[in-house]
């Protein structure tokens, strides 16, 4: 390890880079579709979709850090230093938000009083009680912590491109599952 | 087992000599309360009705020859949010505005031994009535008794929550409806205190 940092990396923070990924493209668009529809057995449904997946947002995040810890991330490719600054700063604010994001609809669950059932099977403790305005205020945290997310995942994504298509360096690649090259 | 016997006989006796005084009839409605919990999506849900009227007659230590009325209003309803107030008092719901109030009348009263009781009656909601059973305690506090039961009812027995909401996948046909009436006696019926 000491001799020889990884050129990519390692598989299982390649697997939970895009189960994530995944999620997150689920969640957040049915997060903005749902909360407009008329109160139906659907909206109730895909209200605890929502929940779940960022529940498992939530839990893959433990999985990842370990993942980090165990088999550190391949160090950056030659760039300008303040895109070094840039690419540190919006993955360490990625890892925050991916935390606070489902904290927070969490939390907000529990204020509205429609606690989450994990998968429907699971009943997740409820950290705060039900109160109306704290529901609310929880609520705009939870949007704009939402909305924090959506543009640093599209500045991830926009640099990522960047780097395939412009650069074309190994940016990408080193993501994507495949040879040690 | 004898001297646990003697002490239920000795409080049996107690609550002879406390209940003989008094036929509890006089609700304090605002010391009442009428709830509900039901599961939506697997997960405990709970709400209250802020209006109701509840006429009873209550002697522990002739319970047969109690009686009880419920009323509801059902545009009292608080399901937690202003969404849900809305949504319940449509027609696929209470449809409350043609009708306005859930009603439980008793038709006889048991009892089950300590402070444990039975009352039995018939419940109309939304123009159906089904028979009801709901078990109950009642405690003595200072000069008022206090009861507390709860029944479970199922929600499509009368047509609460028709068309897409008949699916119990979302909102589970069992409701649990809560109880706790405190009342006191009138004086006049009360034992005379000298």
């Amino acid at each position: 390890m000491n001799s020889q940092s990884p050129s990519r990396y390692a598989n299982s923070a390649i697997l939970i880079h895009w189960l994530t990924a995944l999620l997150i493209f689920v969640a957040f668009p049915l997060g903005k579709y749902m909360h407009d529809l008329p109160l139906s057995p659907q909206k109730l449904e895909l209200f605890s979709y929502h929940k779940w997946l960022g529940i498992t947002v939530l839990l893959l995040f433990l999985p990842r850090l370990l993942v980090r810890m165990a088999k550190p991330p391949p160090t950056a490719l030659p760039a300008p230093a303040w895109q070094h600054i840039a690419a540190n700063v919006t993955h360490a604010l990625l890892y925050l938000l991916i935390l606070l994001v489902p904290l927070s609809g969490w939390l907000m669950s529990s204020a509205k009083g429609v606690s989450v059932v994990y998968l429907g099977l699971i009943p997740l403790p409820d950290m705060v009680d039900k109160n109306k305005e704290l529901g609310s205020l929880l609520r705009n945290f939870h949007e704009a912590l939402s909305t924090g997310l959506f543009v640093l995942v599209a500045l991830h994504l926009a640099a990522a491109i960047k780097h395939h298509v412009i650069d074309k360096d190994g940016t990408l690649r080193r993501m994507l599952p495949g040879r040690n090259v | 087992m004898s001297s646990l016997s003697r002490l239920f006989l000795l409080g049996l006796l107690c609550m002879a000599k406390v209940a003989s005084s008094a036929e509890f009839n006089q609700v304090q409605h605002e010391k009442s309360s009428v709830s509900f919990g039901y599961k939506q999506m697997g997960v405990a849900m709970d709400g209250k009705f802020r209006k109701f009227v509840v006429n009873l007659n209550f002697d522990p230590s002739k319970p047969a020859t109690a009686n009880a009325q419920v009323d509801i209003d059902l545009a009292s309803i608080d399901t937690g949010t202003s969404e849900g107030d809305d949504e319940v008092a449509g027609k696929q719901w209470f449809n409350s505005k043609a009708f306005p109030s859930a009603k439980f009348a008793s038709t006889s009263v048991k009892a089950l031994g300590a402070d444990r009781y039975e009352v039995t009656g018939k419940l109309s909601i939304k123009g159906k009535s089904v028979d009801a059973i709901a078990p109950f305690t009642f405690k003595p506090q200072g000069p008022a008794g206090v009861f507390d039961g709860a029944l479970t009812i199922k929600r499509l027995d009368f047509a609460i929550g028709e068309g897409p909401w008949a699916d119990v996948g979302a909102v589970a046909n069992e409701v649990q409806i809560k109880f706790h009436i405190v009342a006191t006696a009138l004086p006049t019926t009360a034992a005379p205190k000298k």
